[in-house]
């Protein structure tokens, strides 16, 4: 990831000098031209976005003048907002149903991906093809559809899974109630994850040269020790790009929840962090709030990101 | 002499591993990758059945029975809000469709600048790049609210448009393209002959980016396609929501009209058929090791 690694080319020096100061010129602006589209794009909707909701987050209404007069004004508040954010209940519940949330859906879904991505690069299964196009479906899904359709699956007027489990005698299953609600809300994510993820570990694992399970099996090594010993190791850094986009995306939930919100009385209007921000910028019209707590979660994600990469590196590539 | 024994080492080596796995063997991962592939089927059979099934049909029938009604919802679809449906699949469709290509221009453009230069600031912009790619871009969908609404663009097309064509991923995954794909020796060549620098890059650079170029496409067609809460947060007028916000109004407003849970449900089916399509046709082309190599440099 050190930029300085690329192979930009030595510039040449041969040739008339006359006919090379044109080219020379034009070479060292052309990188300028080539990136410029890129980076005004990142500073108008990424840059100036941050900059802006860190500005506002600084910012409050406060009354200003005398009580008699008793005018509200913008002003500069310091820490009050994100004091408020830290302390409001609605947002920390958020983050403690994400983290449960989360950890139900990210190791599954790795665990599953790493699972079926192994068994398709051992190339025993059978209709491996048929098996790997279907689980990679759902990456087609809109988050907002796969849980419209799961909705349905777990109503209980809809659900065949609650209809099976009638006929047995266990009656309906709450998918949408109590902590059932949490495993409900993990499996759209599941169900949406595990194909993408499956397809980049199955990509990474076909790059390992042969060769290596071969010395492996004239050693003695069964399938499944192969799997564990060699492939598992060499398709960490995989893992690790898959872990960190889970991670990412279990942050941002915001599309299932609010989806599922009209088939369930369970789901509040601040259930994770990005609706309690939702709510206080557009329905409460708090906007610094909202940046504020904004920024928590920006700053948080980048934080999770960074432990994470940090703690694998060392893992994987310390030895 | 090693890599002559090889060949010999390695059929020998094959043939006792075929031996070994035999028919419980292969009966194991085959049952498992089965159980997988009915999971992800099971909400696209519900959908197909349900789809076709009437009102009434809906909650009384058996689920994955077919049902009698799959013209009737086909027809109240297209005629719900004045043809409300085709709109938002046309705006999903231009959302999608339009951001993703210009976004693949602007990541080649720049992921090739970045891996083919070396200018002063490109470490710089390298960085920032990266951070971006960690950074949850949904967080700043409302401060990018405030400031579309302060350019008086909030509402419009090119709210959703705009932010969606800058993707910091697609700027790192083309700079790791280039860098492995386009040899700096082809560029010092074409230089010589005398070509300018945009000449080298239509001619030369942009064809050996190809590949790397529909990965950039497919994966921001279906990020910006997928994409609800920025759409959600910058329009309110219906007329230009994409599918997944249009669905989701259905969808939010079916609890006091149930009759529009069977509009929901036509309206997913028909909205995720063009992207299985896509994905499937595009599948073969895309270098997904792109992505599982990204994090290793």
């Amino acid at each position: 990831m050190d930029p300085t690694t690329t192979d930009a080319a030595p510039s040449v020096q041969t040739g008339v000098p006359r006919r090379v100061t044109k080219p020379r010129r034009q070479r060292r602006i052309a990188p300028y031209a080539f990136v410029t589209p890129g980076v005004l794009l990142y500073v108008a909707f990424l840059l100036i976005p941050i900059v802006y909701a860190i500005y506002l987050s600084f910012r409050g209404l406060r009354v200003a003048g005398g009580a008699a007069l008793g005018r509200r004004e913008e002003v500069f508040v310091g820490f009050d907002n994100y004091a408020k954010a830290l302390t409001d209940g609605d947002f920390l519940a958020g983050f403690l149903r994400l983290a449960v949330y989360g950890l139900i859906a990210v190791p599954i879904t790795l665990g599953l991906a790493l699972t079926f991505a192994l068994l398709l690069d051992s190339g025993v299964a059978r209709l491996a093809r048929f098996s790997r196009t279907a689980i990679f479906i759902p990456y087609a899904v809109p988050g907002v559809i796969a849980t419209l359709l799961w909705g349905f699956l777990y109503l209980p007027a809809t659900s065949p899974i609650s209809d099976v489990s009638e006929a047995l005698g266990f009656g309906v299953i709450p998918f949408l109630n109590g902590s059932t609600l949490f495993v409900s809300v993990a499996n759209i994510a599941i169900w949406s994850g595990v194909g993408f993820n499956m397809i980049i570990i199955y990509t990474s694992l076909r790059s390992i040269p042969k060769e290596l399970y071969e010395s492996a099996r004239i050693d003695g090594a069964n399938e499944l020790q192969i799997a564990l010993r060699i492939k598992v190791p060499l398709v960490v850094p995989a893992l690790v790009l898959t872990g960190l986009f889970a991670l990412i995306g279990t942050l941002q939930l915001y599309g299932e929840p609010t989806t599922l919100r009209p088939m369930t009385s369970e789901i509040t209007h601040t259930w994770v962090p990005l609706m309690a921000i939702y709510r206080d910028a557009f329905l409460r019209d708090d906007l610094s709030l909202a940046a504020a707590a904004s920024v928590v979660l920006a700053v948080g994600t980048l934080l999770v990101s960074i432990v994470l990469l940090r703690f694998t590196q060392k893992r994987a590539f310390g030895e | 002499m090693a890599t002559l024994t090889r060949p010999a080492v390695s059929r020998a080596g094959r043939a006792g591993d075929s031996r070994a796995v035999g028919a419980s063997g292969k009966l194991l991962p085959t049952i498992v990758l089965l159980i997988g592939a009915v999971y992800c089927l099971l909400p696209v059979a519900w959908v197909l059945a349900a789809a076709s099934k009437s009102r009434s049909e809906l909650f009384s029938t058996f689920t994955f029975a077919p049902g009698s009604g799959l013209l009737d919802n086909l027809r109240e679809l297209f005629a719900y809000g004045d043809g409300q449906f085709l709109m938002w699949a046309y705006n999903s469709l231009i959302f999608a469709g339009l951001g993703a290509f210009l976004s693949m221009l602007v990541s080649t453009a720049c992921g090739y600048g970045l891996a083919k230069f070396t200018f002063p600031g490109r470490s710089l912009i390298f960085y920032a790049i990266l951070g971006g790619v960690l950074l949850p871009g949904i967080t700043l969908a409302i401060p990018q609210y405030l400031l579309m609404s302060e350019l008086g663009l909030a509402g419009t097309y090119w709210s959703v448009l705009l932010p969606s064509i800058i993707s910091p991923f697609g700027i790192y995954l083309s700079r790791v393209y280039a860098a492995g794909a386009v040899p700096s020796e082809t560029l010092e060549a074409a230089r010589i002959d005398g070509a300018s620098e945009w000449r080298i890059f239509r001619s030369v650079a942009l064809p050996m980016m190809v590949p790397g170029m529909v990965t950039v496409f497919m994966l921001q067609f279906v990020g910006i396609w997928n994409n609800f809460l920025l759409p959600f947060i910058m329009l309110s007028d219906q007329r230009k929501y994409p599918l997944t916000v249009g669905l989701y109004t259905l969808l939010a407003n079916g609890s006091g009209q149930p009759a529009l849970y069977s509009l929901a449900i036509v309206g997913a089916l028909l909205s995720i058929i063009p992207l299985v399509a896509l994905i499937l046709f595009l599948q073969r082309f895309w270098r997904m090791d792109l992505i599982s190599g990204g994090l290793k440099g």
